[in-house]
């Protein structure tokens, strides 16, 4: 565990950039540490692997006090990631990585093996081993870096601000992938963002700290979202956050109704019997079973619907494994008002109104202290 | 044909001896100067007040005339080789010292952080990561001092036979025989060019790593690098 105790920064110039923060960062799981700029994140991310030194207070790693041992075997067991990843221009992708690892004494080819290897698993093409930096887009820049900050496997990784510089779906590409890294790994991650969007998704814990570095709450981000600790806090969150709790509701208790569901070359008598009362639409799949539009019962032909004719079914959800947020999302897409959940391959599973969706998110708040882990 | 290439005989060297001659006396001073600029360039990167003043002294030593280098030195080391060199290498570093310390600054500062916290102490990260990355701006000062010292070398004439390709050019004006003249001149010309040529190559043996503005881009899978083809 990272013991952040009563840690202050005080600049020559009297400027306190982290004033008597204490976190104790759990292992193996991802505490974010997001604030405005000038809220002493990156700082205090610094200290922990000492390229800022800490003017009051003490960080200890596994109990141990990180000023008494040599400042590189500390930062060697710390992987660091940042922002335009800060690649070595000058060499090869391969070499990049295997750049620890050298220093550490492994043979060439160890290195350039383990290299390999960590391409692999962060989603790079083995192709690029022997291409240069300038080569790769931002994307790929930041997959080497993150390879290269687990090249000779640390326990820690420190991420400063590590997709702040790509595009918005190279971004969600990148998170997802830490998110199954870390599912594979299990690294104990301190992780840098402005982006309250990006501590929510990625956090297990989230720091939130405020201008002059004071920490303003420290909690998981479906506490954060329900129990903002103060104005700042609740304002930092941003609109949206009633809904934005939903993400940490999961779908699986929805009562999804199977019923108002046809086949594209339904006869009259299944249509009749399909029609539902109190649900004026019935959904028409495709024969796989995948979804097509909905329509009222009375405007479909039997025996050959007229696709073209439908009414678009938003974007479905999948049922159990999606959040109540994607399931609310879905019906409110919808023109009929119902969201449509599907299974993994895509089938329709069921339907559900905004109704129905507005009780579950009731009862999902009656039920729980949220406590629980995102979901989709 | 051959009479083209003929050196009179006070010269005591043939037409390719004097050639050797000027390349030695252009390009020792010069590999000299790199040598001594590095570590005062380095002081002045981690210094960062002693870049101006470093800097006015390079270049007001650069305003010494040979002339007046060669009365000081010629007490000390005579009629030779080395009174040319000296002057020629205190001359490259006024090139070198500011094309080092924009080098060296030009690594950026995210590169230098995670050389950092990847546990690079001082001395590696200078070796590892800032010098190779300085090496195009150090070969582009190299390429200046070096054509620079080739057409700054025919001064040593002024302390006799020192003078290469440059006492060619000053018995072309005493025996009246513009052969010379144009030999010289063109010859030492050829040879900055040629020596010039080669730095280029030299360029590009050692940073493959550069974007090459002329060569195809070459797409990555999946994400295609785009911007060099819009260039």
């Amino acid at each position: 565990m990272i013991r952040i105790d009563s840690v202050t920064k005080r600049y020559p110039d009297g400027t306190v950039a982290v004033d008597r923060l204490s976190l104790d960062i759990p292992d193996r799981s991802i505490t974010v540490l997001v604030g405005p700029s000038g809220c002493g994140k990156t700082t205090t991310l610094r200290m922990i692997n000492r390229m800022v030194d800490l003017s009051e207070g003490t960080i200890s790693l596994d109990g141990a006090d990180i000023t008494k041992q040599p400042v590189n075997t500390l930062r060697r067991s710390m992987g660091y990631v940042i922002q335009n990843a800060g690649l070595f221009q000058h060499r090869t992708i391969v070499d990049n990585i295997a750049t620890v690892p050298r220093m550490l004494g492994w043979g060439k080819e160890k290195a350039r093996a383990r290299a390999t290897e960590l391409m692999e698993r962060v989603g790079l093409d083995a192709s690029l081993a022997k291409r240069y930096p300038y080569q790769l887009s931002g994307g790929q820049q930041q997959r080497v870096g993150v390879a290269r900050a687990l090249a000779a496997d640390p326990p820690v990784l420190l991420m400063d601000e590590p997709f702040s510089a790509v595009d918005p779906v190279v971004r969600k590409g990148l998170q997802d992938e830490l998110l199954r890294l870390q599912e594979e790994l299990g690294k104990t991650i301190v992780f840098v963002t402005h982006d309250i969007d990006e501590a929510i998704k990625l956090g297990t814990m989230v720091a939130v700290l405020r201008t002059g570095g004071k920490l303003a709450q420290f909690a998981p981000p479906a506490e954060l979202l329900s129990d903002p600790a103060d104005a700042f806090v609740e304002d930092f969150l941003g609109a949206d956050r009633g809904i934005r709790r939903l993400s940490f509701f999961s779908s699986a208790g929805l009562d999804l109704k199977t019923s108002p569901i046809v086949a594209v070359d339904s006869t009259a008598e299944q249509i009749a019997e399909r029609t539902t009362p109190g649900v004026p639409y019935l959904l028409v799949t495709d024969l796989d079973g995948r979804p097509l539009g909905w329509s009222e019962p009375a405007a479909l032909t039997a025996g050959s619907i007229d696709t073209a004719r439908l009414l678009a079914y938003g974007r479905p959800f999948a049922a159990g494994k999606d959040s109540l947020r994607a399931a609310l999302d879905g019906s409110v897409l919808s023109p009929t008002g119902w969201a449509v959940g599907v299974d993994d391959t895509g089938r329709v599973v069921g339907v559900v109104s905004q109704q129905a969706v507005g009780e579950a998110i009731r009862s999902a708040h009656a039920a729980v202290r949220p406590d629980t882990k995102a979901v989709g | 044909m051959n009479d083209w290439f003929r050196i009179p005989s006070d010269l005591q060297n043939s037409y390719l001896g004097l050639i050797g001659l000027h390349l030695r006396e252009a390009v020792i001073p010069v590999l000299v100067g790199l040598v001594v600029a590095l570590p005062i360039a380095q002081l002045c990167v981690r210094l960062r007040w002693l870049y101006p003043p470093v800097l006015w002294v390079t270049t007001v030593l650069y305003a010494i005339p040979s002339l007046a280098f060669f009365v000081v030195l010629i007490d000390y080391t005579g009629q030779t080789e080395t009174t040319v060199m000296i002057p020629l290498g205190v001359y490259s570093l006024v090139v070198f010292v500011p094309a080092i310390v924009d080098g060296v600054r030009s690594v950026p500062q995210e590169t230098l952080d995670a050389a950092t916290a990847m546990g690079l102490g001082p001395v590696r990260r200078y070796l590892q990561v800032q010098l190779p990355i300085a090496v195009p701006a150090i070969i582009a000062g190299l390429r200046v001092a070096t054509v620079s010292s080739i057409s700054l070398v025919s001064v040593g004439m002024l302390i006799g036979n020192q003078g290469a390709l440059g006492n060619l050019l000053n018995d072309g004006q005493i025996y009246h025989q513009p052969r010379l003249i144009w030999l010289s001149v063109i010859t030492t010309a050829v040879l900055a060019i040629v020596v010039d040529a080669v730095l280029v190559g030299v360029r590009l043996l050692l940073t493959p790593w550069m974007p090459r503005g002329t060569r195809k881009a070459r797409p990555a899978p999946a994400e295609p690098v785009t911007e060099d083809a819009a260039r």
